[in-house]
């Protein structure tokens, strides 16, 4: 059964992640990701990770992709974009090579692997299955309490860093130049370029 | 692989077993499809009563037919697809509203004697099991995970159907779900507390051990539960999400026929999970006594259904009682108020857990626990006044400009 689950759940991820980068309207690729990171919560459900499928789909898909959404819906940029933009220069190369070496890494874990794939369990599992949510918590507040204080401070520097970017500066606001405005309104294609 | 504490999964599964689940699972299904028939109808009835009108009373006897009636018709309607729609989206929005609301009751535990140290089995067919669908371990972070599911449901719908209205009702909609989730599983957190365990059952056996949750998390966060329960549902005060008189509707605007149907089934049947979860959670389940020892079984069911009961009895009364809240208000009633309030409330019964556990005397560690958390309040709402006045002060001027400005047009 654990086999069955495991190819019913790749198959998932798998197909996800491709629609992902073959969708052409953005809020599809969003939506092929929540399936990727639902077939992910199935696996950790598999290896008896129950806590981390929860909060996997609570976190990445309840949260993270919402906001995703949330910034292309907002945005406008919901319909197949001009792809021949490209907003940093050099990204694609550079992308290329960076996909590159990653699938390279990957491929050499495999064939280096001693034993070749055994299908075995990486480890003994500690302790049983039903208290990894109290396991987990122990961990993170014991031995990693430095890393997840750490954390809590980087995501405590980004809200206010939010916050003080988004805030209006006291003083008499600017009235917008009228040509600026006239240039945005005739030419609606560039500003979703400059958007993106 | 540990799917469940249930008594039933654990030596080996068999047809019996399998058999066992399938009928659960059914008989969740068709009760949970018949409760939000016979929920409509109470509903509609009872604020008829509460605005002394009659209500439905022609489809059977007391109109209890009505919901019927009206689900048939609905399912004959033209069913429209708008041509600017985004065909697949706008065929998946709606399910992605109802599988959650389906599933999620599959956690609450509806029956099962846990007097006198029972721990909730029941017997069915030669087999011990619990009297819920399923037990996962991580029963209550399982509920939540669904309901941020949900969200997908309305935002899609709003963004999919291709029309502004819809859109912008969805980006509130599921602005107002995100932000009340927060303050509704910080709520739940206190819980988690004080049963130390996240599964629905071992929940509803510590507190039929001890004392209900509501008295052990010392009411606040039931309360905080209720009100963004309310909202997480887009109940009346907080249904603005939906309401005919913003927005044109709200998300559902270009849905028709059974699709809109299925929304309004969505919301009903969250309405009845959301009640089972808030009778699990805080109000001991099942547990009651047991009067007789005839019918035993009975009884617990009876509770169930009793407190679950008492839950809708007063969202309809709240809908029927209070004026709806305007947008800006929800979000700072949210933010500002209901999770700083759970968060404070979460940290004082932490604190007095660890007091408990190195052996602390309580009153003084209550009275600096209150202390800490009246100046952190404080703090926070000087903080937000200042912002306020400062924002009132900001539009003070910029509306005397654009005034000036304005007058000064008109004489060139």
């Amino acid at each position: 059964m654990e086999v069955a689950v495991f190819i019913v759940s790749a198959v998932v991820v798998l197909s996800g992640a491709l629609g992902v980068l073959l969708a052409r309207n953005p809020v599809h690729a969003a939506l092929f990701l929540v399936q990727t990171l639902f077939g992910v919560a199935v696996l950790f459900v598999l290896l008896d990770a129950t806590f981390l499928a929860a909060v996997q789909v609570m976190v990445y898909a309840g949260a993270i992709v919402i906001l995703f959404l949330f910034v292309i819906m907002l945005l406008g940029v919901d319909r197949a974009d001009d792809l021949g933009i490209e907003p940093i220069a050099g990204q694609r190369p550079l992308a290329a090579v960076v996909g590159m070496s990653l699938a390279g890494l990957l491929a050499t874990v495999l064939l280096v692997a001693v034993d070749g794939l055994t299908g075995a369990p990486a480890g003994t599992p500690i302790g049983d299955a039903g208290d990894n949510t109290r396991r987990l918590g122990e961990a993170l507040f014991t031995d990693m309490v430095f890393a997840v204080e750490l954390t809590a401070i980087l995501l405590t520097v980004a809200v206010v860093g939010a916050v003080a970017l988004a805030r209006r500066l006291s003083g008499p606001m600017q009235p917008l130049p009228v040509v600026a405005i006239a240039e945005v309104d005739d030419d609606p294609d560039e500003a979703t370029g400059d958007d993106s | 692989m540990i799917l469940a504490a249930d008594p039933l999964l654990v030596d080996g599964i068999d047809l019996t077993v399998v058999l066992i689940v399938l009928l659960k699972a059914g008989v969740a299904f068709a009760l949970l499809l018949v409760a939000v028939m016979l929920v409509i109808w109470f509903e509609r009835k009872l604020i008829s009563d509460m605005q002394n009108r009659i209500g439905p009373a022609l489809a059977g006897p007391w109109g209890i037919l009505q919901t019927l009636a009206d689900g048939i018709k609905l399912f004959f309607k033209e069913d429209l697809l708008p041509t600017r729609a985004d065909r697949v989206v706008f065929r998946l929005a709606p399910y992605l509203s109802i599988i959650p609301a389906f599933v999620a009751f599959a956690i609450v535990p509806v029956g099962g004697d846990f007097s006198d140290g029972g721990d909730g089995t029941v017997s069915m067919f030669g087999r011990s099991t619990f009297l819920q669908v399923a037990d996962p371990p991580v029963g209550v972070l399982f509920f939540l995970a669904l309901s941020a599911v949900a969200v997908y449901g309305v935002m899609l719908a709003g963004w999919s159907s291709g029309s502004k209205y819809p859109l912008l009702g969805s980006v509130r909609a599921s602005a107002q779900m995100i932000s009340y989730e927060a303050a509704l599983g910080l709520a739940i957190a206190t819980v988690f507390l004080s049963s130390g365990s996240l599964s629905t059952h071992d929940i509803v056996v510590g507190q039929s051990a001890t004392t209900w949750n509501v008295l052990a998390t010392g009411i606040v966060p039931f309360g905080i539960f209720l009100i963004a329960g309310t909202a997480e549902l887009n109940r009346p005060p907080f249904d603005l999400v939906e309401a005919e008189q913003e927005l044109v509707g709200g998300f559902h605007t270009e849905y028709s026929s059974i699709r809109f149907a299925l929304f309004f089934l969505s919301e009903f049947m969250n309405m009845i999970t959301m009640s089972a979860i808030a009778v699990t959670l805080f109000l001991g389940g099942p547990a009651g006594p047991i009067v007789t020892q005839r019918v035993a079984w009975v009884w617990p069911l009876f509770w169930f259904f009793l407190k679950v009961m008492a839950f809708l009895f007063t969202f309809v009364w709240l809908r029927a009682t209070l004026p709806r809240f305007r947008y800006d208000q929800l979000m700072d009633l949210g933010w500002k108020v209901l999770i700083p309030a759970a968060l404070g409330w979460f940290l004082l019964i932490a604190t007095l857990d660890v007091a408990a556990d190195l052996g602390w005397p309580t009153i003084p560690v209550v009275i600096v626990g209150v202390l800490v958390l009246w100046g952190g309040a404080s703090l926070l709402s000087g903080a937000v006044r200042k912002a306020q006045a400062e924002r009132l002060e900001e539009a003070d001027r910029g509306a005397d400009e654009t005034a000036g400005s304005a007058s000064g047009l008109g004489e060139a």
